[in-house]
């Protein structure tokens, strides 16, 4: 069995802190919170309007900023957050009607460990097991099997709440794949590990994905986009800006590579001047110092430019070249840097 | 429902109360006995109260108990999983619908609320005999009783457990559990408010005091009681909207 998922014009509005940003509760924060007179809050849209089509058995990846809606359309598709409007399905069954057909069918690794700190790492994933109806024979075995693969043996009979982070994430993981879901949820799945553990969790998806099971995953890293997903949806402001593989992708930025440029103060006129030079597919003007040229070709444009402006008598301050990357899409379609 | 995932996390729930077997057992009885140490052997051996008060109180701090177990194991781990930690995660994502793992927190709370209410009557009894007359005369009544008093408490601490952040927990206990106890008819009969009406109808708002005086009625008939109907139509009231709140909130706190 091979799963996909889809979703149909998702929308999520929230009136207080979007998930997992939020802190403590108020002493009395629901029954009662109705009749306090107080201002409403600001409506925050989180997804607007968000369709997708992820196929089965296919790497799929969520690229964006922080607050771009990513987790909350992991959320949504994993039963943990109610869609303002529009529908999500998991194959077949709709994900907020049949929850819990969907719940047996897929692994979700949150952004933030959410180990059960009273147990210890084995404990978690055999207990784990149980709740999906594993039988003890098979749970353990698993068990076992995965703590080997994620090199947590040795702290296996420990309690997880004096883990590191990155042994944290790692067991989030191990206990994700725990009942062999068809779909893995990753929400941002090496935020905080070392190099080594990165390519550790690579090597695992891409395994993982050759059994014939679906992930998604969501990131802020470009590298990490481009080096494991087959597909990649670019989101901001709860909304798809470009979706396709990571070469379409790159291929689509006009020229591919990006020219970053500040002067002491430009004019129009010099711009016009860069438009006209072969190799020059566009330019944009930042503000009145910077300057973006998306070219065909990288530091070879680069005297030309430094002539130009010289001649205009404006002065060059700095110059930054992006080889063809995912970023430059983003910068392109958004006018900001994922970064920032 | 599934069962397995069920009896799953009541086994989880179990093993986690074994691991801290001694803190827990602490927690539910160290107070309830020191009250009937100093109340039942103290003063009584002093010649400030009656003897006869020694049977009077082991019914109240058996409901003192059982209420403050019950509350205590549900609300105390959900304050905690629910933080930003987010630790009831992975329960809330089991194949089962989510009310399905609150009913369980509930259960798991009704079990410790009975095991601390029947492991303190033997406790108090050693403490404070002779002396303790206890004549249980209806014991299917003290079982429906003794039911109805956990789901209250567990459930009790549903709702306190959704609605409470992990710094109010101080708050809870000044402003919700401490006048539950105080006015909870637990020292004393509702029979001895009546001298202050206003207060004795007051605190028939109070589930605790269908607790106390249920187990008084089951337990040590012959003293002055709430009627065994009333009591059971009161812990029966409260049982639901309790359990309906907590579910509620539960909902609210699970699903963003």
């Amino acid at each position: 069995m091979v799963v996909g998922i889809r979703t149909r014009d998702l929308r999520k509005t929230y009136n207080s802190s979007p998930p997992f940003a939020a802190g403590a509760g108020g002493f009395v924060s629901g029954a009662l919170g109705h009749k306090r007179r107080k201002p409403p809050k600001p409506e925050i849209v989180a997804l607007d309007g968000l369709s997708l089509d992820i196929f089965p058995a296919e790497i799929f990846g969520l690229l964006g900023p922080n607050g771009a809606g990513k987790s909350t359309t992991v959320g949504i598709l994993t039963t943990r957050v109610r869609p303002t409007s529009g529908q999500a399905w998991i194959g077949e069954h709709e994900v907020w009607k049949k929850q819990v057909a969907v719940k047996r069918l897929i692994g979700v690794v949150a952004q933030r460990p959410n180990l059960d700190f009273s147990l210890t790492a084995r404990e978690i994933l055999v207990f784990h097991g149980a709740y999906f109806g594993l039988g003890s024979q098979e749970r353990i075995q698993r068990a076992e099997a995965l703590l080997d693969r994620f090199k947590l043996r040795d702290r296996a009979d420990q309690m997880v709440r004096g883990f590191s982070g990155g042994m944290m994430q790692r067991l989030s993981i191990a206990r994700a794949m725990m009942h062999d879901p068809q779909i893995l949820f990753l929400d941002e799945p090496s935020a905080g590990l070392d190099p080594q553990t990165r390519l550790l969790l690579w090597e695992i998806i891409r395994e993982y994905n050759h059994s014939g099971k679906t992930i998604l995953l969501t990131t802020h890293n470009m590298e990490e986009a481009d080096a494991l997903c087959q597909r990649l949806a670019i989101i901001d402001h709860g909304r798809i800006i470009a979706l396709g593989t990571p070469q379409e992708l790159k291929a689509s930025v006009p020229g591919g590579f990006l020219l970053r440029l500040r002067f002491g103060r430009h004019s129009p006129e010099l711009l016009q001047r860069f438009q006209t030079r072969v190799g020059v597919r566009e330019v944009r003007a930042t503000d009145h110092h910077g300057a973006d040229l998306y070219t065909d070709r990288g530091g070879s444009l680069v005297p030309e430019i430094a002539n130009l402006a010289s001649a205009a008598g404006v002065e060059l301050c700095d110059v930054h070249i992006s080889e063809p990357s995912l970023e430059n899409l983003f910068l392109h379609h958004t006018g900001r840097s994922l970064r920032e | 429902m599934n069962r397995k995932a069920f009896l799953a996390m009541l086994a989880r729930d179990a093993h986690v109360a074994r691991r801290n077997f001694v803190p827990l057992l602490l927690q539910t009885f160290l107070q309830p006995l020191m009250f009937v140490f100093i109340f039942g052997r103290v003063m009584v051996g002093s010649g400030y109260m009656p003897p006869e008060y020694k049977s009077l109180l082991l019914p109240g701090i058996m409901a003192l108990s059982m209420v403050g177990a019950g509350i205590w194991s549900v609300a105390m781990p959900l304050i905690g999983e629910f933080q930003f930690t987010h630790e009831i995660e992975d329960r809330l994502l089991a194949p089962m619908d989510i009310s399905w793992v609150a009913i369980e927190k509930v259960v798991a709370g009704m079990l410790q609320a009975l095991a601390a209410g029947l492991t303190v009557i033997p406790a108090g009894w050693a403490l404070l005999r002779p002396g303790v007359e206890l004549s249980l005369q209806a014991p299917l009544t003290f079982v429906g009783v003794a039911l109805l008093v956990a789901l209250f408490s567990a459930s009790g601490g549903l709702v306190l457990g959704c609605s409470i952040g992990q710094a109010h927990v101080g708050l809870m206990f000044s402003l919700v559990v401490a006048p539950m106890i105080f006015f909870g008819c637990t020292y004393y009969p509702w029979s001895a408010l009546k001298n202050f009406p206003i207060l004795q109808n007051a605190v028939l708002l109070n589930p605790l005091v269908y607790a106390s005086e249920g187990l008084r009625g089951t337990l040590v008939p012959r003293f002055p009681h709430l009627s065994l109907l009333a009591v059971l139509a009161g812990l029966a009231f409260f049982d639901v909207l309790l359990l309906a709140a907590g579910l509620r909130q539960f909902h609210r706190k699970a699903v963003d």
